[in-house]
């Protein structure tokens, strides 16, 4: 008796296995259009078996019909095979910007992607050198490879995957895709693995295992074990490079009265030297040069918007390293509302601040601003941003920039523009030097007793 | 041989392929309106809903419906450069796939919305996922990944940090995507086979949110597509970018511009409409109406009327015809989400999850309430008698339960 269905429900999924993953879905929707339906998941459950009876219906009949000539074309269609990972490779990493190497890379994708899951490792580790773009094209390709294999009913090559994600070599995306295959079939990946990696490079794998801490500290402290669990937060934060996570740990940090500095633990830059307003009327004054661009005298006076101006000394005690310019250069309220005064309105401040680094090395300069703004790391343009008042958040602007041995000059430049609405009345930034993942880069002359610490 | 056995599929399944299907923002011609028959008009727990699915991440965005597939995109919520693209059986609900990306552009939004808030887009064969970051993610039904384009990559300037929700249009076989915002500001046109630009053309450097509308049809033998900005309405050659006519008109940044066979309905003044000419040539003015108000949720064209949905919750109806007003009613809330018509029904989803079923054949009577009990800011799909909803966390159908 031809159970059309079951059998095609059984041996699609080996179809598939074969690389034959588009025809799987429609193989699945011709069956289930006739009512044959079945969980198109890997748990081959809620099979309808079909009778002789049904069979000689006319309308199972033709399902039947139908599911055999899609079940035949994945027959006749290509079989998954051991695929040349290195040449296939290169054409994902060679992606680049404006839709360039698209036709290569998509060959090569389609090629990958009936690759065998044991070539998964190779898969991974080709990611070594890819652009941000290709990284997406590889994790496609990947979670592609790892469908097909789980669908069919296959196993992924655990060991392998595990080898792959210990080897902190690797580009941390890979590892973290490896741990997320691992994850996907292992219910205890996230316990037997993951509270390992509390400093790992992979900031995603470092999350987890924060996150995790951080579960670990709570349950201490459920348990009235209160030192353990200070001990537990504190360890938590130092790995945390997570806002939100910092932010927790820092919390409850203080609620066990424990000393928690995050402007150094994140690298604020809490001390400046300020000058303004120069005029922004118009907007127009984010192009103008004016002298703290060309020099940092910080002795001299300059003409500015209404009169003479000179650079004065500020040390922020925002926690997040914020200067609040409306503060800082005394502007005036009525009731609670800022007073749209010429000095803060269509104005611009520069903010300096001295670095001294122990050694020469790469940084990023990370900004928050909610006004337009331009910064500097020693005389060269780091990033320029014309946007007003869209929002600001910690690490809003990431600016790579390299750091001297010894003393290094970084300018800010904020500018204010002359929107009435009350949302548009903010002057302000916070600044940050870090190192790529986010680990505060401090400088040799901060000033110790300076920093928002509570 | 393996040509003759994708044309037999082809032949044998056509026939049960699914009913009509909803592939962009706003369904068929961006209208909001279903030719399939309409959902039911209440649901609870243990009645008329069909299914329910948990979702990753969160989404100010809603589905599309392919082929008996439904399609959605998601974020992370605190990984935000996390990007999701999500594929169900529109019948049983059955995830299908999943698959997730790294974003390539600037992830920050407002915390209502999410960086995924465009909704996606199909040719009915191809799925386009598009995110606040500009990443442009081009898929096929089965999941696999076509090509990937990172525009905010190619662009680093373009971006907003309160988010952008412009969701892309197909038109022939070009997808057009909207970025305008602050920094660099643009439209353009990807080829969808190669995810290579066929044009990239200047746009004011300001914030803009509505989304494109191709024109049903085409006009001088051109698929046409209409974009809207804050002092024109142009109308572009989707393939090639050039610009046919432009119709100086400050356009709301939010609702879109909807249209039918002969009328644009642009959220301007209140609603401005537009002559639709069957060239390509510059329309003229219809009629303009201060009392027709779409704000946020855009207008929705249905037979001879127009309806919108103004920021005190109070849905108008007019007479496409000279905007005569004919009905009101309150619906209550804030609408992000787009209504969305079948029959006489109107759903009118509010951004709490409230939902009041109206019946526009009675002048707005209505017919039910039902709440999703959480969020929901993106605009739902009607196919085949069935709504379907992305709340928040959540993916809804409302169909006819036994």
């Amino acid at each position: 008796m031809p159970q059309f269905s079951v059998w095609a429900s059984k041996y699609r999924v080996r179809f598939h296995r074969l690389g034959l993953g588009p025809h799987k879905d429609d193989l699945d929707m011709v069956l289930r259009r006739f009512g044959i339906g079945y969980n198109t998941g890997t748990n081959l459950n809620s099979l309808r078996f079909v009778s002789l009876r049904d069979v000689m219906s006319s309308k199972t009949f033709f399902a039947a019909v139908a599911a055999s000539v899609v079940s035949l074309s994945i027959i006749l269609s290509a079989a998954a095979e051991q695929v040349d990972v290195d040449a296939l490779s290169a054409a994902l990493r060679a992606v680049g910007p404006k839709g360039q190497g698209h036709r290569e890379a998509s060959r090569a994708w389609r090629a990958l992607s009936k690759a065998d899951a044991d070539q998964l490792p190779a898969i991974l580790a080709a990611m070594q050198g890819s652009g941000k773009l290709a990284e997406n094209w590889f994790r496609a390709v990947v979670e592609a490879v790892a469908q097909h294999q789980l669908d069919s009913g296959g196993e992924l090559p655990i060991k392998a995957l595990e080898k792959f994600l210990a080897d902190t070599k690797q580009l941390p995306r890979a590892r973290r895709l490896a741990y997320e295959l691992i994850a996907s079939v292992d219910k205890d990946a996230e316990s037997r693995l993951i509270p390992e990696l509390l400093n790992d490079p992979s900031l995603e794998l470092r999350r987890d295992a924060v996150a995790v801490a951080l579960i670990k500290a709570a349950a201490l402290e459920t348990a009235g074990q209160k030192e353990a669990a200070a001990a537990a937060y504190a360890k938590a934060f130092a790995a945390a490079r997570d806002l939100d996570q910092i932010k927790e740990a820092a919390t409850k940090l203080r609620s066990f009265k424990q000393p928690v500095n995050v402007p150094l633990h994140m690298g604020f830059v809490m001390h400046w030297y300020l000058i303004g307003p120069f005029d922004n009327t118009d907007k127009k004054g984010f192009d103008v040069a004016y002298p703290p661009e060309k020099e940092i005298d910080l002795t001299a006076t300059y003409q500015g918007k209404l009169g003479k101006v000179r650079w004065f000394e500020h040390t922020t005690t925002d926690e997040y390293g914020i200067v609040d310019l409306n503060a800082s250069f005394h502007r005036p309220k009525d009731g609670n509302a800022y007073k749209l005064t010429p000095e803060h309105k269509g104005a611009i401040a520069y903010a300096v601040s001295t670095f001294v680094s122990d050694r020469e090395r790469d940084v990023d300069l990370r900004l928050g601003c909610i006004n337009a703004n331009k910064v500097w790391l020693n005389g060269k343009l780091l990033t320029a941003n014309q946007v007003y008042h869209a929002g600001m958040e910690v690490d809003q602007y990431l600016a790579p920039g390299h750091l001297k041995k010894g003393r290094n000059q970084i300018l800010v430049k904020i500018c204010q523009n002359e929107q009435q609405e009350s949302w548009a009345q903010r002057w302000q930034f916070q600044l940050r030097v870090c190192d790529r993942i986010g680990t505060a880069v401090l400088a040799q002359n901060r000033p110790l007793n300076q920093t928002a610490s509570k | 041989m393996k040509r003759l056995s994708i044309c037999l599929t082809i032949v044998l399944t056509t026939s049960v392929l699914w009913g009509a299907d909803w592939l962009q923002f706003r369904g068929p011609n961006g209208a909001s309106v279903s030719r399939d028959s309409a959902p039911p008009t209440s649901w609870s727990k243990t009645k008329n809903l069909a299914w329910t699915k948990d979702l990753p991440g969160m989404a100010a965005c809603g589905p599309i419906v392919v082929k008996g597939r439904v399609i959605l995109t998601s974020s992370g919520i605190e990984k935000r450069n996390q990007l999701y693209v999500l594929c169900f059986d529109a019948d049983s609900g059955d995830e299908l796939w999943r698959r997730q990306f790294w974003a390539t552009g600037r992830t920050l939004t407002h915390p209502f919305s999410a960086v995924a808030a465009p909704t996606p887009a199909s040719d009915g064969e191809r799925i386009f996922a598009f995110y606040s970051s500009n990443d442009l993610i081009c898929l096929d039904l089965d999941g696999n990944l076509l090509w990937y384009r990172g525009l905010a990559f190619d662009f680093p300037k373009t971006g907003n940090d309160i988010g952008m929700a412009s969701s892309p249009v197909v038109a022939g076989d070009t997808v057009v995507v909207q970025l305008e915002n602050q920094g660099d500001s643009f439209a353009a046109g990807i080829d969808t086979a190669t995810g290579e630009t066929r044009w990239r053309i200047d746009r004011d450097h300001s914030a803009n949110w509505a989304s494109p509308i191709a024109l049903p049809g085409k006009r001088d033998g051109r698929d046409v597509v209409l974009l809207q900005g804050r002092s024109a309405l142009s109308a572009y050659d989707a393939k090639t970018g050039e610009e046919l006519w432009k119709y100086e008109l400050p356009c709301s940044t939010t609702p879109s511009v909807a249209v039918s066979e002969d009328k644009i309905f642009v959220p301007a003044n209140g609603l401005t409409v537009l002559n639709l000419p069957p060239t390509a040539s510059v329309p003229s003015m219809a009629w303009e109406s201060s009392q027709l108000n779409p704000s946020p949720a855009s207008p929705i064209i249905a037979g001879d009327r127009v309806y919108t949905v103004n920021s005190s919750g109070v849905v108008t109806c007019g007479d496409v015809k000279d905007g005569k007003r004919l009905w009101q009613q309150r619906v209550g809330g804030r609408h992000w989400s787009t209504p969305v018509v079948a029959g006489n029904h109107m759903y009118c989803i509010n951004s709490d999850g409230a939902v009041k079923v109206l019946d526009i054949a009675a002048k707005g009577k209505i017919l039910s309430k039902n709440d999703f009990g959480e969020p929901i800011k993106g605009s739902p799909a009607i196919v085949d008698g069935a709504l379907f909803v992305r709340s928040d966390r959540h993916l809804w159908k409302i169909a006819k339960t036994p």
